[in-house]
């Protein structure tokens, strides 16, 4: 009797190998310090900019080894040595604007030839690299207030139009209520009301004679169509944050129903970060009081009756109706540019469907009145107080802007006005990246630093360095010849596991190393098995050749029964487990699999390899 | 070269020693219970919420005054320890709740030991979880043990029989039960990688199991003659040998674990060094014996003809 597999089998078998060599290599380049230019306004890097900050490098000795333009844009420049980077990072950040994002990173220096396969090194974990996790929770039900707000000024306002009697608009937090003079009032409205606001309120009548009201309260689809909308702006409004703090590689992803994940990697300021990504802003627009004084109601702090006081920029005061033009919930783009008719710098702001027909109502009723933009700000911030560094919370309103309408506006307006085209873009740039339509809390952070993250990779791999060659040295000693096998199959193993979690761009985390290490001792086991059995056939008196057939045989069933109940478990950990339970899932699944193809398949070719075609085989080194 | 365990002419008589192993190991498990009950476990932030702060100082520090810099900063109920080394210090605050703004805890905590600790610390690690999340994190923990557990009765009883399936639960229950015994006992912290480490006990275990009970359902079917006492004792003797060599191979990797991985990683290793050493001696002593107590004998396992299930139950 003979042990040979199938010649397309072998085939196969150095086919996979090769392959998954080829795609555990990228891990083996080192890394580029590099540092990465951006411009989140424009997209992309004038050449002009290009030219001055190699200028501006070579003037100062650090130049740059390779320059790189990537798909999204970006200039990537990598140095030879983390100093370069670091003074390079420094001087650009003083040269370019503040349109310009300068983040540091490392850059993997996979070659040209591998990254045309797609050939990319595994991505590290924020405890391997260091950076920071926060899971934000947006408050969702902050949104029916808004939208209250937002009904309850409509309301008034086509009430009026449509000349329907009312008494008065009230809004609760959930709710609002239309008070009426009589009965038949509220008959005539009710029925209009409905019809207007058919699929976003739901009416209920009240009360009688002089009490006669009715309550409108938000539909369910309406509300949870709301909620998806402010859960899907504060993720873009905090993605252009993020692109403002300048961060390689960032991830920010919804998690959860109301809950928002952000991974910096490299951040290591996380107070900076905490202060610009909490922070809440909205826009407004508010129509300018023109007939009060407001100078006087600057001094005497008093403001006319309908009307508050309100400051611009350079600390003029300018007093604004109460009443709400627009909020900046309808923004759905800003841009900057130049206004077609003064060729001045302008931002041209984007509407969605409903903002554009109140604001073309709202605007065509005052052509010719001033308009102000209001940019109002929640921040958490630091300030010194008494040589202590207080965190503390500020509610600002700041008018931005304040322009004349010239005509009625619609979806598409310009705001012009403004002192510069520098002052447009950032402008642009707020309306952009400023608004959350709901407020949001940290709810988990998990910072870790540089040191840390570095201490992490060179424990995690020596110790699986340290574990692979003691159960290598163990497996020789105790089964000789089969064991330099079974550690073949084991160092194949580990060769798939990282080229599996380098093409899925999995991330590999700290437990994830542990998920390694696990494997690599649970991996032998199906070895094992095997070889204990090929042992106990032997003293059964079957001849080497037939031992080894009925011992591969006889273990499969068994090894693929315990290696599927253990896969079972690591599904349910990937499932049901978040963040460090995840990663260490997703490894041991890996190498679950990876090792069933590698001890039983690999290591059965070697040994028909290597004893299968001996016709007279006496004994097995086992 | 090692010696060769050899078990073939081994028969030690692991089942009729039943009495003396289940004994051992219901007392173990009600002494882990009454821990559970009352000392319980020492949760980590993941579960509790609160905030973690590690420092590294580039010397060996002494505790005493970052503790009295943070009590002077109005961190009360911080505890410090060191961690790993004497120059990384661990501070932990527990979930607050007259504090506005929890998420910054960290970063008020890192400037009151720049500005009065010692000497000048870095940031080495922050870890924040809100009371809300910590809650929701021991559910998750818990309901990804169930599941764990129902997915594997169900493949059990699928692929073997459902006295086997419960075999395994309660071998399974066994080994939980008392790693978490040994760590409410040591009092050492159970974050989310220990929940990890415990759920991989879980699968490893039951690997060790399911080994044995197949070499149980493969003897029924060669030996013919034999008692069923008879036939689970050589099965488990004949899987001794595979049963400890892989134990110690994968010991031999957790130790490197945990001795070489760091404090990180110290809390995970050693929760499944103590599960893979339970998972051994249940492999060997319990789960067998649990098969044979709740019922499985030759006909469960082979029914005579494949037509009609009632057939199968007659006795």
């Amino acid at each position: 009797m003979r042990n040979s597999y199938p010649a397309w089998l072998y085939a196969l078998i150095v086919v996979v190998i090769l392959g998954a060599g080829l795609y555990a290599a990228p891990n083996l380049f080192p890394e580029d310090p590099s540092v990465q230019i951006g411009n989140p306004t424009t997209g992309e890097i004038d050449q002009n900019i290009r030219e001055l900050m190699g200028t501006i490098l070579g003037a100062q000795g650090v130049t740059p080894h390779t320059v790189e333009e990537q798909d999204d844009g970006q200039i990537l420049l990598r140095f030879e040595t983390t100093d370069e980077q670091s003074t390079a990072a420094e001087i650009l950040r003083n040269a370019l604007d503040d349109n310009h994002t300068v983040a540091l990173n490392m850059a993997p220096a996979t070659p040209r030839w591998l990254r045309a396969i797609n050939g990319q090194p595994m991505a590290l974990g924020l405890d391997l690299r260091g950076g920071v996790h926060f899971l934000m929770e947006v408050d969702l039900d902050a949104v029916i207030g808004t939208a209250m707000e937002r009904y309850s000024n409509e309301l008034r306002g086509r009430l009026r139009e449509e000349r329907i009697s009312f008494d008065t608009v009230e809004r609760g937090s959930r709710d609002l209520t239309v008070m009426f003079e009589s009965e038949a009032d509220r008959e005539a409205a009710e029925s209009w009301l409905q019809r207007q606001y058919r699929e976003e309120l739901v009416w209920e009548s009240r009360g009688s004679g002089d009490t006669s009201r009715l309550v409108a309260t938000l539909d369910d689809d309406h509300l949870t169509e709301l909620r998806r909308q402010a859960l899907q702006q504060n993720i873009s409004t905090l993605r252009s944050r993020v692109d403002e703090l300048g961060v390689a590689e960032p991830i920010i992803a919804q998690q959860g129903e109301n809950r928002i994940v952000v991974q910096l990697p490299g951040v290591q300021d996380t107070a900076r970060a905490k202060e610009v990504l909490g922070a809440t802003a909205t826009l407004e627009f508010r129509l300018v009081s023109e007939s009060g004084d407001a100078q006087e109601a600057d001094e005497t702090g008093r403001a006319p009756s309908g009307t508050r006081l309100y400051h611009e920029r350079d600390g003029t005061p300018v007093l604004l109706q109460r009443q709400v033009m627009l909020t900046g919930d309808y923004i759905t783009d800003a841009s900057s540019g130049i206004a077609q008719d003064t060729g001045g710098p302008a931002v041209f702001i984007n509407l969605d469907g409903q903002g554009a027909r109140i604001f073309s109502r709202v605007t065509s009723d005052n052509v010719g009145r001033l308009m102000a933009t209001v940019f109002i700000e929640t921040s958490t911030e630091t300030v010194e107080e008494d040589g202590e560094q207080v965190m503390r919370t500020s509610r600002s309103e700041e008018v931005i802007n304040v322009a004349r309408i010239n005509e009625p506006l619609g979806r598409r307006f310009q705001i012009s006005g403004l002192d510069s085209s520098r002052e447009a873009r950032n402008l642009a740039l707020l309306l952009r990246a400023g608004a959350l339509a709901a407020p949001m809390s940290i709810v988990e952070e998990r910072t870790v630093g540089p040191s840390l993250g570095q201490e992490n990779i060179d424990r995690g791999m020596q110790s699986v360095v340290i574990g692979f060659i003691a159960v290598m040295i163990f497996m020789v000693l105790y089964y000789r010849v089969f064991g330099v096998i079974a550690n073949v199959a084991l160092a194949l193993n580990l060769i798939f596991i990282v080229s599996v979690l380098s093409m899925l761009q999995a991330t590999l985390t700290l437990p994830g190393i542990a998920g390694i290490v696990l494997t690599v001792g649970m991996a032998v086991d199906a070895n094992v098995l095997i070889f204990e059995r090929i042992r106990e056939e032997l003293r059964n008196g079957l001849s080497p050749q037939a031992a080894i057939a009925s011992g591969y045989d006889r273990a499969f069933t068994t090894i693929a029964d315990a290696n599927v109940t253990t896969l079972i478990a690591a599904l349910v950990l990937f499932l049901f487990g978040t963040g460090p339970i995840k990663g260490f899932a997703i490894t041991l699944s890996i190498g679950i699999i990876a090792s069933m193809f590698t001890a039983i398949i690999v290591t059965r070719a070697i040994v028909n390899l290597t004893y299968g075609r001996q016709r007279r085989l006496n004994r097995l080194a086992i | 070269m090692l010696p060769h365990l050899n078990f073939a002419e081994s028969n030690l008589d692991f089942l009729g020693k039943r009495k003396i192993t289940i004994t051992i190991s219901l007392i173990l498990i009600l002494i882990s219970v009454a821990l559970l009950a009352t000392r319980g476990l020492n949760f980590g932030i993941d579960f509790t919420g609160g905030t973690l702060v590690e420092v590294g100082y580039p010397e060996a520090v002494e505790l005493d005054p970052i503790r009295e810099t943070l009590a002077e900063g109005g961190f009360a109920g911080a505890q410090v320890q060191t961690f790993g080394t004497s120059r990384d210090v661990l501070i932990r605050l527990p979930p607050s709740e007259d504090d506005d703004d929890p998420a910054t805890l960290s970063n008020r905590v890192l400037n009151a030991l720049q500005d009065g600790g010692p000497d000048d610390p870095d940031l080495r690690r922050v870890e924040f979880v809100g009371p809300a999340v910590g809650e929701e994190l021991r559910e998750q923990g818990g309901l990804a043990m169930i599941y764990a557990l129902a997915g594997i009765l169900i493949y059990v009883a699928v692929r073997f029989e459902w006295r086997f399936s419960i075999g395994s639960v309660l071998a399974l229950i066994h080994d939980v039960v008392i790693t978490l015994g040994i760590f409410s006992l040591l009092q050492l912290e159970f974050d989310l990688g220990v929940l990890a480490a415990v759920l991989a006990v879980i699968g490893y275990s039951l690997n060790d199991t399911i080994v044995v009970y197949d070499r149980i359902r493969e003897n029924f079917r060669i030996l013919r003659k034999k008692g069923t006492e008879e036939v689970m004792n050589i099965a488990v003797n004949k899987t001794l040998a595979r049963t400890i060599i892989t134990s110690t191979t994968t010991l031999l990797v957790l130790f490197a674990l945990a001795f070489l991985g760091g404090a990180a990683l110290q809390n995970f290793s050693i929760a499944l060094i103590i599960g893979v050493i339970v998972g051994t001696y249940s492999s060997i002593f319990i789960a067998a014996t649990a098969a044979l107590l709740l019922g499985v004998d030759r006909q469960v396992l082979l029914p005579v003809k494949r037509e009609g299930a009632e057939e199968d139950q007659t006795p």
